[in-house]
């Protein structure tokens, strides 16, 4: 299979967007592009799996090399290995649900669609490409159409959101940057991954690159203290935009800690694996927490991704195979789950004009759908069996409990203790909204429309097929977790 | 051998049941669903009956012991080697009682809501949800692996709270099943960290290997969860009586009880089946499966066990004698009887005679869903024709309901331990237990095994004697078939359940257990029982002031009791006013103002200092020209200084 | 009579050079800023004329170089010219200080 096409697809749509007349037609485009990718998707994965039952033993497979940059030795180099695949499938659902999620959209309605395709074409290119500074380039791509989604079709303060997470995102970039070129400098000129892998980095290149990749990616995935962008960014982006924001772009950033960062500096790993497990449980604990004061749905929903983010970082912090295998399975089950949450938020704030919980009540009543939904992706949130929830973060507690030291250990039953906080906040915000009396002006609500039952089908079906049989996700994922063990070791 | 089909089947009807209704109950077989979820739960209970028989008759017993079978194994989610949660069905005495137990009386309930629920708005959606529970009720006891047990137990927690929130538009429903999840999750947390700690020694997630490995004196993993130890006490006996946490949470033991009285809130068959039958004995299985490590390996665990039971088991009676709505009577009094389970269990000792408390319990577990689960449908009857919950508006009823009356009454002589109602078998051994092994707790036991008596009647006496009853409502009738039928069937059982001679079936090693019936022994307990319901007779049969006397000369005690020892106020004081107030509001703070005030700091300091140095771009040309020829020419004298 | 050396050029091309600069700092009219322009290139051009001659006399790189700035010059009179006329139109004046519009 080859590669290419995954960055093709999205830039055909996006062209094809662009010269279409009529709304519909932009939509339709934008729908028939992003469900070619997510049939790619699958096919990609199907292809994956038969290639390993074949017996296809290389770390990366359908790998491709053009150069495109010979004197700075700058590689088109592709290639995926199971993380990669997760990934991919993970943000060709979230595509197709933000594609049907903004059906809606009438305000510059082929510039959005625009915006949205250039979005996971940056996406894609980030999970696939095994040149750094290609790497690099997707990373800025996926971060720059966020600005404008947010800032042109967003809502409430939207022009200080987009400022304050361009800004934040821009300066996790430069932090990037500059680890990658100090990367790139120490090993002899070479971006590639590969080539980098087989090098033994020097120690004090990864003493000093190690905290700037880290803290450049984690500054995507809501490393405490910088994760104030998230609450902002969420609340104030249209919903497709918080969909890809929380589904997607807070990926790119985890994965790039566990692909660039730590496979690639196991020493420098193992140095600050302490401050990284100190940093993900406060945010885990105290995201928590804070989400529990939180009346605005958006801001609860973002809230509580800083808080399972932190799952994500303290699974790679725990540096053992159960672990990071958890911290990649949380990152597919929290994008599909958050990007499920946005929706239902998006779909209730289109009906009651609201998004304050105090102000709404009763609606299981009046939008059955739309609340079931509700329930079962707060459920999810919390961690209920079935759900996708549930198996990541089980997997990360019980790759976490292998240290049997006590710092450890306290940190696990921290990050455990916080699934009871988010039962709390979670039951509460379902609680008011869904359930109790109804109000009389919400008496008319209509339920969900034939596209927002689509978006949830299409999500549902991600949640529900790790939630419900978890071994083919894990059975993706933790031969690419083992080759990284491998490094660490 | 047995074939795993059929028990796959027990518990995928319920399944099928859930889906079914889930999807399609609520635009296409309304009106049908009650009728198609119970066909389809009764075939499940005859599977489960004919599977009961096959184990305890046919292929179970294996040379006089009962054989713990894993009759289906699926690997679901594999961590690492060895350490895998898989599905699976494992089949032992208890398991095989357990389903008969858990389908029989879903099997009621399903018949009854037929006519209790009638015509109810989301009819189709209850008995989905009943499907799940039950489903995930039969995947919690046939559970072979330690993490398969946890995750049907967070299910039943979710399908308790769906349950318990049925009536969505009632404020405090909504309350009560938050209330619900919330604390039965808290405790869920220490169930999760024991299942860690124990599976890190025992590097094991199965139950069978699980147990074998931590009771095994030469296992490596035990020796080092005995020694290894933090803040004094073992690893081993933290991790036991943590998993004892998250047991103690489901079957509300003190002080994490709290969830059930408000539990209430739900339909009343939901009370009989989740939270008098079924859901809330599941703590009590959970100890009982993990039986051998605890008496075994963590005697000190056990304790915690015994201790917190008995406490629960008093403290409850005593909230029981003063409460008035007459299901929240009933959910203290199912308390009480958990408790009596537990330090039955905790009492106990692995195998031969000292197993006796594990058999007690389990046989009390066994009748006590029987007369409970009546108990509750019983209570549903008498608030469908009075449509209140508090015993004071009614009064009377024996002639309007004669069928309640007498199933009601059976059921409280069943419960009082009366001769020979079921509850008086099972109860006399738990006695008898206790009295080998810790005379403390069967002081206690005996005192509040009167002190049930007592409320039972005192609840039987208020219902159908006292006053005589007005009806305002036309309708009079006791509920049709549908509710009656299930009554008299469980009645029947309440009677007689006590005959079967448990101990051959369930004992703690597999082996036939003969308790012997010692008459003597019997006395005290009957005596005082017979004291708690002529006391309850005395006061309640006819409608008279002592009761009221007798409270206000208790005044602050009654008070105390009536208000259920403020635990519910203790509860909020900490979750409203320290959690929220001195956690939450803090951390919300502190993320808006410091660590946002930070990142908008920088972007102020950078603000101000552009603000500073804009005036430089002027606008003028001349005035850029002349910046530039400065540069230029410090440019030129810094080159000629370097050069020269 | 004396031929003039290269210093002597060199003085005149100096000269030139800081009318030029003095010219463009002080005037407001934008066409005397532009004819001041002017005379700073045509002082290099002196320059490189004189360079040429009298450095590398076999060698036309400095005639070329001069012939190319005074294409340059015309294109970029030419530019400016269309500016300042724009100028004046919107601001009814080509003066200097007035047209500050582009400024933070």
């Amino acid at each position: 299979m080859n590669l290419l096409v995954l960055l093709l697809v999205p830039i055909i749509t996006a062209l094809a967007v662009l010269i279409m007349r009529h709304n519909n037609l932009v939509r339709w485009t934008a729908f028939i592009g992003s469900s070619i990718q997510l049939l790619l998707s699958l096919g990609l994965y199907y292809a994956f799996n038969k290639a390993r039952a074949q017996g296809e033993t290389s770390q990366m497979l359908f790998e491709q090399k053009t150069n495109l940059f010979n004197s700075w030795n700058i590689s088109l180099h592709l290639g995926v290995d199971g993380i990669s695949v997760a990934m991919i499938l993970l943000t060709s659902f979230v595509v197709v649900a933000g594609v049907l999620m903004s059906w809606k959209v009438e305000k510059m309605t082929k510039e959005f669609f625009l915006l949205l395709m250039l979005l996971s074409m940056g996406a894609y290119g980030f999970f696939i490409s095994l040149d750094l500074f290609v790497l690099f380039f997707f990373l800025e791509v996926a971060v720059i159409p966020k600005y404008l989604l947010i800032g042109i079709w967003g809502s409430g303060k939207k022009e200080d959101s987009a400022n304050k997470l361009a800004l934040m995102l821009m300066g996790g970039s430069a932090l990037v940057l500059l680890g990658l070129l100090g990367i790139y400098l120490s090993a002899g000129k070479t971006f590639d991954l590969m080539q980098l892998s087989q090098l033994q980095l020097p120690i004090r290149t990864q003493m000093i690159c190690y905290p700037l990749l880290f803290v450049g990616f984690g500054i995507f995935t809501a490393l405490f203290p910088f994760h104030t962008w998230v609450p902002d960014g969420h609340s104030s982006a249209p919903t497709a935009g918080s969909m890809f924001l929380a589904g997607i772009s807070m990926k790119l950033g985890g994965y790039g800690c566990l692909r660039v960062a730590t496979y690639l500096m196991p020493e420098g790993a193992h140095a600050y694996a302490n401050i990284v497990i100190v940093l993900s449980t406060i945010a885990i604990f105290y995201g928590a927490f804070a989400t529990m004061m939180q009346t605005d749905l958006k801001y609860i929903n973002a809230y509580s991704s800083v808080s399972h983010c932190g799952f994500v970082l303290l699974g790679i912090g725990m540096l053992t195979k159960v672990a990071i295998t958890g911290a990649v399975m949380q990152m597919v089950s929290h994008g599909l789950m958050t990007a499920l949450f946005f929706a239902v938020i998006g779909m209730i704030y289109e009906r009651t004009h609201t998004r304050q919980v105090n102000e709404m009540g009763g609606l299981l009543k009046v939008m059955p759908f739309t609340i079931t939904l509700l329930f079962i992706v707060g459920f999810c949130s919390l961690g209920l069996p079935g759900l996708s929830g549930f198996v990541a973060e089980m997997t990360i507690f019980m790759g976490a409990w292998e240290h049997p030291d006590t710092f450890h250990r306290v940190a696990t039953v921290m990050a455990c203790m916080s699934i009871v906080v988010t039962a709390v906040y979670i039951l509460r915000a379902v609680g008011k909204t869904a359930m109790g009396p109804l109000k009389e002006q919400y008496n008319h609500l209509s339920d969900a429309t034939w596209n927002e039952k689509l978006a949830a089908i299409v999500l549902m079906i991600g949640i529900l097929a790790i939630g419900l049989a978890p071994g083919w996700l894990n059975q993706l994922v933790s031969p690419g977790a083992d080759v990284i063990m491998q490094k660490l070791k | 051998m047995p074939n795993p089909t059929y028990i796959l089947l027990i518990l995928l009807l319920p399944l099928a049941s859930f889906l079914l209704m889930g999807l399609l109950g609520r635009s296409y077989i309304k009106n049908a669903s009650g009728l198609i979820s119970t066909a389809m739960l009764f075939v499940a209970t005859c599977l489960a009956f004919y599977v009961a028989y096959g184990y305890f008759f046919m292929y179970g017993n294996v040379q006089d012991v009962y054989q713990k079978l894993i009759l289906f194994d699926y690997t679901w989610l594999e961590f690492s080697k060895g350490l895998s949660i898989n599905m699976g069905i494992l089949l032992d005495p208890i398991t095989a009682m357990m389903l008969v137990v858990v389908t029989l009386i879903s099997l009621m309930v399903h018949i009854y809501s037929l006519g209790y629920m009638k015509g109810e708005e989301r009819f189709a959606k209850y008995y989905s949800f009943l499907g799940l529970f039950t489903f995930s009720m039969l995947g919690l006891v046939v559970a072979s692996n330690i993490f398969q047990m946890y995750i049907f137990w967070e299910l039943v927690g979710v399908s308790s709270f769906l349950l318990i929130g049925y009536y969505f538009e009632k404020p405090s429903a909504v309350a009560a099943c938050k209330k619900a999840f919330i604390v039965t999750r808290f405790a869920d947390l220490g169930f999760l960290i024991g299942i860690l700690i124990l599976s890190f020694y025992a590097g094991t997630l199965d139950f069978n290997t699980l147990v074998q490995r931590l009771t095994s004196p030469a296992s490596m993993g035990l020796k080092t969860a005995v020694a290894s130890s933090f803040l004094g006490i073992s690893a081993l006996t933290w991790g036991m009586v943590l998993v004892f946490v998250g047991g103690a949470g489901k079957s509300a033991m003190f002080p994490l009880h709290i969830w059930l009285p408000d539990a209430m809130e739900g339909p009343t068959p939901v009370s009989a089946l989740i939270h008098a039958a079924t859901m809330v004995v599941a703590g009590v299985f959970l100890v009982a499966r993990l039986f051998p490590v605890f008496a075994i390996s963590a005697p000190d665990a056990l304790h915690v066990v015994a201790y917190v039971g008995v406490l629960s088991a008093l403290f409850a009676a005593i909230i029981a004698c003063t409460q008035t709505d007459i299901k929240r009577v009933l959910a203290f009094s199912t308390m009480s009887q958990l408790g009596f389970m537990m330090f039955a269990l905790g009492v106990s000792t692995y195998g031969g005679e000292g197993g006796l408390g594990y058999t007690a319990s389990m046989f009390h577990l066994f009748t006590h869903a029987l007369f409970k689960a009546l108990l509750f449908l019983g209570a549903g009857a008498v608030i469908h024709l009075v449509h209140s919950n508090d015993i004071q508006h009614m009064g009377g009823l024996r002639k309007q309901m004669p069928i309640t009356h007498v199933t009601f009454l059976i059921a409280c002589l069943a419960i009082s331990g009366v001769p020979p109602f079921a509850g008086f078998f099972s109860k006399e051994e738990i006695l008898l237990a206790a009295f080998q092994h810790n005379p403390t707790i069967y002081w206690i036991a005996l005192l509040t095994s009167g002190l049930t008596a007592f409320y039972m009647f005192r609840l039987y006496f208020s219902i159908f004697w006292n006053k005589s009853y007005h009806s305002h409502s036309e309708y009079h009738g006791e509920g049709g078939f549908a509710m009656m039928m299930p009554m008299v069937l469980l009645a029947v059982g309440a009677a007689v359940a006590g005959f079967i001679p448990f101990g051959k079936f369930v004992s703690s090693d597999g082996k036939t257990l003969i308790s012997e019936f010692h008459w003597q022994f019997s006395i005290a307990p009957v005596a005082l029982g017979i004291a708690g319901i002529l006391t309850a007779m005395w006061l309640y049969k006819k409608q008279n002031s002592k009761p009221d006397a007798i409270a206000s000369s208790l005044n602050a005690w009654y008070k105390a009791a009536y208000h259920t020892f403020y635990m519910d106020e203790l509860y909020l004081f900490i979750t409203k006013k320290i959690l929220f107030n001195v956690v939450g509001r803090p951390a919300a703070w502190f993320d808006k103002n410091v660590v946002d005030g930070m990142v908008n700091a920088t972007g102020n300091t950078t603000q101000i200092i552009s603000e500073k140095i804009k005036g430089f771009q002027s606008g003028k040309v001349q005035d850029y020209a002349i910046y530039f020829l400065a540069g230029a020419i410090a440019l030129a004298v810094c080159g000629m200084y370097i050069w020269m | 009579m004396m031929q003039p050396g290269l210093y002597h050029i060199l003085f005149v091309s100096v000269a030139l050079f800081f009318i030029g600069v003095f010219g463009f700092f002080t005037r407001r009219n934008l066409i005397t800023m532009l004819m001041s322009v002017e005379l700073i290139l045509n002082s290099v051009n002196l320059n490189f004329v004189a360079f040429n001659k009298y450095l590398w006399a076999d060698k036309l790189d400095g005639l070329f170089f001069t012939i190319f700035v005074i294409a340059i010059a015309a294109a970029e009179a030419a530019i400016a010219i269309a500016i300042i006329i724009n100028l004046s139109r919107n601001f009814q004046s080509i003066d200097v200080e007035k047209t500050d519009e582009m400024k933070f």
